[in-house]
Parts: structure tokens; sequence; C-alpha cells
């Protein structure tokens, strides 16, 4: 089986889909010509045309609400936003429109629209380049929401989500890109040698709305995704804790059998993501996981996440969760 | 601190206001005025005809000039029929409202011609995506009134279940798209519409309308410079009635010219009298024409007056003078293409107050029979389960647990 990166393995994925269905059209920005400003659509529109993968003008909203059009009229767009820090001019497109039109419709229209976006931090993006939007997209009716964090995840998770009919906001983590990222900046591995980075060329899908168990343990059931979910790995594996470690995959719908079965065994859970703590997604996590599983909680659930400032540049060590941070959080919910 | 002498920020205010004297300065054009453009005109040589205004029938209700379409009676009285229905529709749909049998309703006073005239110019293949202003174009395509009235009253039989305000109506079977409550985003997601047809390779123009009060909007822009630059098959219209609600046009553009705004977006830009039947039609028919020979988008603004309120909810008196519908700049459209076919032997008085009762019990019995299935002040209405379907094509978990609560506190 070829190794991929997760640059590769989206590029795959999109390659197969394209040559798979007609209906497929790709497009946004420099994603045609010169292939995406992170390689992700590399080759595509030589190989596939540039009448199915081109640029689009620096107009997200625009792009948007193309793809709207497009999705209601019988094709299956898959747009790309550079950076989902640049997301918000395509709000009113994606919450208004995307996400309500089966509805207001009676079922007469649908949008199956998937929009790709680089999240997260680590790369010294400042505050416009890092951000992990994620839970601005989680509080809205009718959108599937994504986040990957593997070569492997990537390529099943994004065909899953273009064949769904329904509009995917599907975030990749920018950090993870070309190797996974275990919280040391000065110590980044590629995906080579990564069992995740074994990825086959052909089509295959990861159902949406499943979460992965990434490692497993019995003393504490550490929720992730994206980034987070290997700085994590690195957290248990400083902490010398047996856990239980779950990359949710999807956060909406959510794998709430998973996680609820992990936690009615271990009777501990740390919630982890870069994204900031006030309505972050983990809160959502922890008020449902108190709700299920409270008489099997032998401790407060942890929440390690970004702090609820902007993103900052130079600093951004101490802004992003640390293995050191998760791995008081887990040790602290081994206290009696 | 050392203060400048000057004035504050700039606010512009409407031309008239109540207790001013009401004053309209266009129409002034006459239909010799302007030429009928090729096709395969240059955007250049457009320029007269975004700046100035094309019409067909002059004040004296003669056809003339390039621009006649030339119709035949059947034709014209067919596009008199529908602007009188959707008239005597708005009318008893507004008493209804008056009467607590609709929660709100959006009369299209005034600007019947321009969804019915550019419909019928268009072909049956063709997408309509419309705001809240043009429902007439669903009589030209065919939509049964019950229907229509089912979905106003938010009864059983609302096609939409009960899940938008009325006059959202949604017609997939005669290819008119869904309207959505946010002012302008049809207008670039019709864009999107056109260029699927296109990369389809079918025979589809897509018409779309957007306001002068949202063409303030990002969503305008996104179209034009979308449109523009993909060569979309598609007619962009900017409906300008002077008001959105109770904002004058002058703070949508300090430029009171609508159409001249597509012009260094490259696309060929004709303003045109929304209330002359002749000349929304052929104007339209030539945009059709254009599209449909891949020579790109046409951007038009269609003039006009929004002679009544903006909604059931709204009293303009508050803020444009009481009186200024009596001087309807423009005209009443069903009056000028009376009063034309009335010139040319085609029609009397008479067949048209026939043709008034025939509509007028047409809307009654089509009431009479929408209202069985219930309406807003007594149902029923579409079963709530309504409120969980849908969402997504098949309910995820969390909607079927919340559904199963909601079941639970309803049905105990």
């Amino acid at each position: 089986m070829p190794n991929m990166n997760m640059v590769q393995s989206v590029n795959s994925a999109l390659d197969n889909m394209l040559s798979r269905d007609s209906d497929i059209v790709i497009f946004g920005e420099d994603v045609g010509y010169f292939g995406g400003v992170f390689r992700t659509s590399d080759g595509l529109q030589e190989k596939h045309g540039k009448h199915r993968v081109f640029d689009s003008p620096l107009s997200e909203g625009g792009i948007a609400a193309t793809a709207f059009g497009m999705g209601i009229n019988g094709l299956r767009p898959v747009v790309e936003i550079q950076f989902a820090d640049y997301i918000f001019p395509a709000y009113d497109q994606i919450v208004n429109e995307m996400a309500k039109v089966r509805h207001r419709s009676g079922g007469e229209f649908w949008c199956p629209v998937t929009i790709r976006t680089p999240a997260g931090g680590g790369i010294r993006g400042g505050h416009h380049h890092s951000q992990s939007p994620e839970s601005q997209f989680t509080h809205t009716p009718g959108l599937k929401v994504v986040y990957c964090s593997t070569p492997f995840n990537s390529k099943g998770l994004l065909i899953s989500a273009i064949e769904d009919n329904d509009p995917v906001i599907f975030f990749e983590p920018k950090r993870c890109y070309r190797g996974p990222f275990y919280g040391d900046p000065h110590n980044v591995p590629t995906w080579k040698e990564h069992p995740e980075a074994e990825v086959p060329e052909s089509y295959y899908k990861i159902p949406l709305g499943e979460a992965r168990l990434a490692m497993e343990g019995d003393k504490c059931t550490v929720i992730a995704w994206g980034t987070m979910v290997h700085v994590a790995e690195q957290a248990i594996r400083n902490s010398g804790i047996s856990c239980d470690l779950l990359d949710l995959q999807t956060l909406v719908p959510w794998d709430r059998e998973a996680v609820v079965s992990s936690i009615e065994k271990t009777g501990r859970c740390v919630v982890v993501h870069e994204a900031p703590k006030t309505s972050g997604f983990g809160a959502e996590m922890v008020a449902s996981i108190q709700e299920r599983c409270f008489y099997h909680l032998e401790s407060p659930i942890e929440r390690v996440t970004g702090w609820d400032t902007p993103f900052p540049h130079t600093t951004e060590w101490d802004y992003m969760p640390s293995p050191s941070r998760i791995a008081e959080a887990i040790l602290k919910t081994q206290e009696e | 601190m050392v203060k400048k002498k000057t004035e504050s920020i700039h606010v512009p205010d409407a031309p008239h206001r109540p207790g001013d004297e009401t004053k309209f300065e266009q129409w002034s054009w006459k239909p010799e005025d302007l030429n009928r453009l090729d096709i395969e005109c240059s955007v250049d040589d457009a320029i007269n005809h975004a700046t100035g205004l094309v019409r067909v029938l002059d004040d004296d209700h003669e056809a003339k000039g390039e621009w006649n379409p030339n119709l035949t009676s059947e034709e014209l009285i067919l596009g008199l029929e529908h602007m009188l229905r959707m008239r005597i529709f708005d009318e008893r749909m507004m008493k209804m409202q008056r009467t607590g049998k609709l929660s709100f309703y959006m009369r299209s006073f005034g600007e019947e011609a321009i969804a019915i005239a550019q419909t019928m110019a268009l072909k049956n293949q063709d997408w309509l995506f419309p705001t809240y202003r043009q429902p007439g174009a669903q009589f030209v395509r065919g939509r049964d009134m019950v229907s229509m009235i089912c979905h106003c009253i938010g009864n059983e039989e609302d096609n939409v279940k009960g899940r938008q305000m009325p006059v959202h109506y949604t017609y997939r079977e005669g290819r008119y798209i869904s309207v959505s409550s946010p002012v302008g985003t049809q207008f670039s997601q019709a864009v999107g519409v056109a260029l699927a047809s296109k990369y389809k390779e079918l025979d589809e123009v897509t018409i779309t309308w957007i306001g002068d009060g949202a063409s303030a909007e990002g969503d305008y822009h996104y179209a034009l410079n979308f449109a523009s630059i993909f060569k979309a098959p598609v007619i962009l219209n900017v409906v300008n009635n002077q008001w959105a609600i109770s904002t004058h046009s002058n703070f949508a553009s300090n430029n009171q010219n609508f159409a001249i705004r597509g012009i260094p977006y490259g696309i060929p830009s004709i303003r045109v009298d929304g209330n002359d039947f002749l000349a929304l039609y052929s104007v339209t028919k030539w945009a059709r024409e254009r599209a449909a020979k891949n020579l790109g988008p046409t951007h038009i603004e269609v003039l006009t007056y929004r002679a009544g309120a903006h909604s059931s909810s709204d009293d303009p008196s508050r803020y444009r003078p009481k009186d200024s519908n009596d001087f309807w700049p423009g005209g009443d459209p069903i009056e000028r293409l009376k009063l034309h076919l009335v010139q040319t032997n085609n029609w009397s008085e008479k067949m048209h107050k026939e043709l008034e009762e025939r509509i007028d019990s047409e809307v009654m019995d089509a009431y009479k029979e929408a209202v069985k299935f219930g309406d807003l002040a007594n149902g029923p209405y579409p079963s709530s389960d309504a409120i969980f379907t849908e969402v997504y094509e098949t309910p995820p978990w969390h909607l079927l647990e919340q559904w199963d609560e909601m079941k639970r506190w309803r049905d105990e």
C-alpha cells in the first residue's frame, strides 16, 4: 500500500471522486492551475479538465453562493475555502442558505456541497491563519461537520462527505498535512512510517458519524479531533496512564455510542480542542457526557482547550494545548 | 483639540417625506429614443441603454420603436390576465391577512408586469430565482392557485410544511426556486444554477431578481463578478422600486442609476420601464437569446415604483407622502396594457370587467377549496413532525431523540 501524507490523500480522494462522478466540480482560490496553496488539488485540473477544477475570484461569499446554485441544480460541488479563518464572508450562504434549503423548500431542493477548509494552528499563522471555527458550524442544524486527522481518515471521510446529500463542512488540520504533530515544534516528523499513512490508491469510505479509537486503555477516555489527536497521543504516553483515545472525526453527528461505552469502561474523561473554551464543542461533549454517564464518572470531566483570546503569532505554543497540559489533566482525573 | 468648521456626516434623505410635495422625474424617455441592440453588442454599445430607459408603450399607449416585440393579441391578453390574476389574488390575500387568516402578506402591487412579462419571455425549462415580489411567475408556469393559498395560510397542504412565512413559495415543477428571507442571497446563487446548466450543456437560462435596497449586499456584487468572469447564462435584474421598506434607493447607491453598475463588470446592461409589459418582454427575450448563444449574462435595471406597502406589517404613510401613489411614476402596468389592447381594438372595458369578475370568482373558489385543508387561525396545520424532517436527508440520532421528546410533550 502506498505511503501518503495528508496532502496526497486528500488529492487522491478528490481524484477518485472526479473520476467516478461527472457531477463533481472543484473550485476555490488558487485550486485550479496552481493546485492549491497547500497543493491538495495538484495536477487535478490537468487530468480532469479546466471545466471541472478551476480557480475562483477571491470571494468566499461568491464561492459558497455559486456552489449552492450548482448544488440545487444537480451538481455536487467540492469547494475550498483557503483558510477556515476566511470562511466568514460565506457564513450567511452556509448557515442561512445551504443548511436550510432542504427544509425550507419542503424537500424540493437540496444542496450536496462539500466545503473543505484547512484549519487550526501550529504553522505560525497568527490569528487569521490559525483558527479552528468548528463550533460556529456545529451550532447550525442542517450542516454536517467533519474534522479529519490522518492521511487514511482524511481520504475516507472526504469521500463520504462528497457523497453525502447534505452540506458538509470538512476541516483539515493544516499542521498535519505533511506529518503528525506531537506538540514539539522543534521535532516534527513526516507521515512516513506512521500506520495511518498507509493509504490505498483506490476508493474507500469511512462513514460519517463514527469515532476512531486511536489508542486503547482503561483508566481514562481522552476525546480529541484534528491536530489535537496526535498531541493527546503524546500526552497519554507522557502521563503513563492507560487511556482510550477517541478521535471524534465527525462532530455533527458525533459518535455518542463510542464515547459513552468508553467512559462506562474508564469512568474518567478529558476533552481536548484547540478552539477557544467558551462555547467550544468540548462544552457540548461535557454536557452530553454528564447526561449519559453521570453515575459512571469517578472524577470531574476535564477540558483542555485554546484560550478565550485571539490566536497569537510568535507565542502560539503557549496558546495551543500542549502534551504537558493534557497530561496534567489526565492525571487530575485519576485523583481519588 | 481644534475642531474644523465643517458639517458632520452626510446622511442622505429621501427626495420626499410625509408632508412634502411628490415629484417624479423618471419616465421622460420615448420608445423611439433607443435602438434595438444587436445581441452581439459590446459592453460600451449598451451604455446609452443603461443610462436611458427602454420603453415600447408610449404615453398614449401605442406600441412603438425598435424594441416592440410584436406580440399577438392572444399573447398580450394572456399577459393582462396573469397580471389581473396577481392583483386580485393579492387583494384577497391581504383581506384574509387583516382577518387573521394569514400571519403576514406581501403584495406585488404596481410590479405585476415584471415577473409575468419576463417569465413569459423565457422558455419553460428556464430557472426562476425570485424574491418575494415575483410570485406572479408561478401563474405563468401553471401553478394551481389552491396550492399557493395553502402555502400562504400554512395549512395541512402547504408544500413547505409550515416552515416558511407566507409568500416564500417553492414550486420545483415550475422551476421556481425556493424564496429566502435574507435579501440578495438568490442573486449570487442564480449564477451557480446557470453554471450548472452550462456544465450539463443544456439549453437552460436562469433569471433572478434583486431589489434596489438589496443591491447594496455583497451578494449582488458576487453575482455580477462571477457571472461576468464565468460567462454564465443568467439574466440579472435589479428591480428598482425606489423603496426598501422606509429606505430610499439613494441609500443603496449614490448614483441614481442601477443599470450602469453592470458596465464596469463587463456586462451589457439595460434599463427598462418596469411598468411596460412589452418593453419588459422584449428586453428579457433579448437577454435570453444572448445567454443561449453563449454571450453571457445581461444586467437589467427594472425601473418601477413600489405602489403599495412593503408588507402587511408596514405603513408607508409614516415615511413617504400619502399621495405618492396618485403620481405613480410609470403608471399602472395593468391599465397601460389594457388601454393598449383597447386602442388596437383587441379589448374592451366590458371584456375587462368580465375578466375581472371571472378571476375574482376563480380566486374565491380557490380560497374556499384551500381552507378545506385548514387555515392559520384555526388549523389544522402541517404535522409538527415536519420540524424534524428534511433538516437532513436522514435524521441523525440527536434529532431522533429530540423528536421523540417533542412527541411526548405534544401527544400527552
